[in-house]
């Protein structure tokens, strides 16, 4: 079967929410059911054909091409089955997702992975803000799951997150792991201002030293971790750059403003 | 039937029925790693008087232990799951977080978990940080020396207990020297432990006793001290007599450690000075697990 295949037919001006499109919402519908189904654009809701050419007919496999960056909530509740971005997309890539893998080949907006619950979201270019963040009003981040993002990421990466894994290859900005939980959060890149600040628990495993740290957090010395043997299987994939052979790191704890039990590693 | 001069008993070995799991122990080294495990399976040859039945199954290389380092494998059986738990508990406790650089990790996963780390994290007296990797969630308890990594759970099997053969030979030398031969071809098979002294028992046991406080005592009809006095199994020709228990995860591993272990003994001939193998079965009493020996051997 070939997968089912969203071309946006033209270009957008107001942001599309393409919620619907996930492959447990369009496991038992036809192709038929699916042109008809109601998505919308701005204020407006339109039937999917009026927006997309639509091709192929596994519904556990979905394309979506020519895709752009005001196309909101990909992925979002997606529950098992394999989605594929060719694009930009907008905000909201994979928020509360649950299951399965979801693949974007290009930049994604604000918010992507908040609220995860489960699977892995691939980001093949650059995150807005919030990436793995507790969405506005709501207490906890993501809970479960994987995030990787080649490129780099925006402020608030892991705010709040509960537990996990996000993974970002490039540079990312300030309150990383902000008011932190649980969790784990590995940046290969250069680290902004107030990293950690607030957090309650939860590892930042850095191969930067950080350029500033808040006050709140204490050195607390280096040290061999045997646990970063076992967490360096869950930090590479397929391509992925090479990673530190050691497991000597140094450590700071923190943020002792709060519960303080947050660790800041340092590869040595 | 008779193998090499040997003959091999028309008799059955009775086992019974267990609870087990595998844990994994790394260290920094293999001699770090062989002291915890046997610290963990020290006083575990019966259920009668230790908790449980545990033994060393086999060493892991750097490449298949979790972590990278080289380790150890041991098993532990019990009668009940919840016996088990806490034999995990106190073994792993007392033996291997208190053990120099090592980590300990379930070597089964089943899906009932008993607790690992999730009864001693408590020991990190709520400094222990909690890591989920791979799905799995693993503690990290604050020590003195470091970390003590420990996974959370680790998987519960049935299994089979008392597993056995007993050789009888001329003189104790003799015994003794043809059943270590029995023990080294065993001792590299999976999913197997042999939990008493070097995986040899002199003193195998009968079910009960004249005496009601105890559960059971010597196995009068292979006590060769006893022939003439008792309705003894022994020719004059035997003057000892050397039992090997075997533990297993499952009654392939028990057959074929059987089969292992006679065929090592029955390798050495008539003049290695036995003569016999038989096994140790109770009349049904003990167990429903009956091995054959002669069906094992064809």
């Amino acid at each position: 079967m070939k997968p089912l295949c969203f071309e946006l037919k033209n270009p957008i001006r107001q942001r599309l929410n393409v919620s619907l499109l996930t492959p447990h919402t369009l496991k038992n519908c036809s192709i038929a059911d699916i042109l008809e189904l109601p998505i919308s654009l701005g204020y407006h809701e339109y039937p999917v054909k009026y927006l997309f050419n639509v091709t192929g007919e596994d519904t556990q496999h979905i394309i979506f091409t020519n895709s752009c960056a005001l196309m909101d909530n990909i992925g979002h509740d997606h529950n098992g089955g394999y989605i594929e971005v060719q694009g930009d997309a907008g905000d909201y890539v994979g928020s509360y997702m649950r299951a399965g893998l979801l693949h974007v080949k290009g930049n994604v907006g604000r918010y992507a992975a908040t609220g995860l619950r489960g699977g892995e979201v691939f980001i093949h270019g650059n995150a807005g803000d919030y990436l793995g963040a507790a969405q506005q009003g709501f207490l906890q981040g993501m809970r479960q799951g994987r995030v990787i993002v080649t490129g780099n990421a925006g402020h608030y990466v892991g705010q709040r997150m509960r537990r996990g894994l996000i993974i970002v290859e490039g540079h990312v900005g300030m309150y990383c792991g902000a008011h932190m939980i649980a969790g784990t959060i590995s940046l290969f890149g250069q680290v902004g201002a107030y990293l950690g600040y607030g957090m309650r628990r939860g590892t930042l495993l850095l191969t930067h030293s950080p350029t500033s740290l808040p006050p709140t957090f204490k050195d607390n010395g280096d040290y061999d971790l045997l646990f970063l043997q076992l967490l360096k299987q869950d930090l590479v994939y397929p391509d992925c750059p090479a990673r530190p052979t050691t497991n000597h790191v140094q450590r700071f704890i923190g943020d002792s403003a709060c519960a303080g039990k947050g660790e800041v590693l340092v590869f040595q | 039937m008779n193998i090499n001069g040997i003959k091999i008993d028309d008799t059955f070995a009775e086992a019974f029925s267990m609870v087990a799991t595998r844990l994994i122990i790394t260290a920094a080294s293999l001699k770090w790693a062989r002291i915890a495990a046997e610290g963990a399976t020290g006083f575990a040859t019966s259920v009668i008087a230790c908790g449980c039945e545990a033994g060393i199954e086999r060493e892991w290389s750097a490449e298949e232990t979790p972590d990278g380092r080289v380790g150890v494998s041991i098993l532990l059986f019990t009668m009940k799951k919840d016996r088990l738990a806490t034999q995990i508990k106190k073994r792993v406790g007392q033996c291997i977080l208190t053990c120099p650089t090592t980590a300990c990790y379930a070597g089964l996963y089943t899906d009932e978990m008993l607790p690992l780390g999730k009864t001693l994290r408590y020991f990190g007296d709520g400094w222990q940080i909690s890591k989920m990797i791979q799905e799995r969630r693993y503690w990290r308890i604050p020590v003195m020396e470091g970390e003590f990594l420990c996974e959370e759970t680790t998987g519960v099997q049935k299994a089979i207990g008392g597993g056995n053969f007993l050789v009888l030979a001329s003189t104790p030398e003799q015994a003794l020297a043809a059943t270590e031969c029995a023990v080294n071809a065993i001792a590299p098979l999976p999913d197997v432990i042999l939990p008493f002294p070097a995986g040899i028992a002199r003193s195998g046991s009968k079910v009960g006793s004249k005496y009601k406080a105890l559960l059971a005592s010597t196995n009068e009809e292979f006590c060769p001290t006893l022939k003439n006095q008792v309705n003894s199994c022994l020719g004059k020709e035997t003057g000892s007599v050397l039992e090997v228990i075997i533990d297993g995860m499952s009654r392939a591993a028990v057959e074929k450690a059987t089969r292992v272990g006679i065929e090592a003994i029955c390798a050495l001939g008539a003049e290695s000075g036995v003569h016999r193998i038989s096994a140790g079965n109770y009349g049904g009493r003990l167990g429903k697990h009956h091995f054959k020996l002669h069906e094992i051997m064809v």
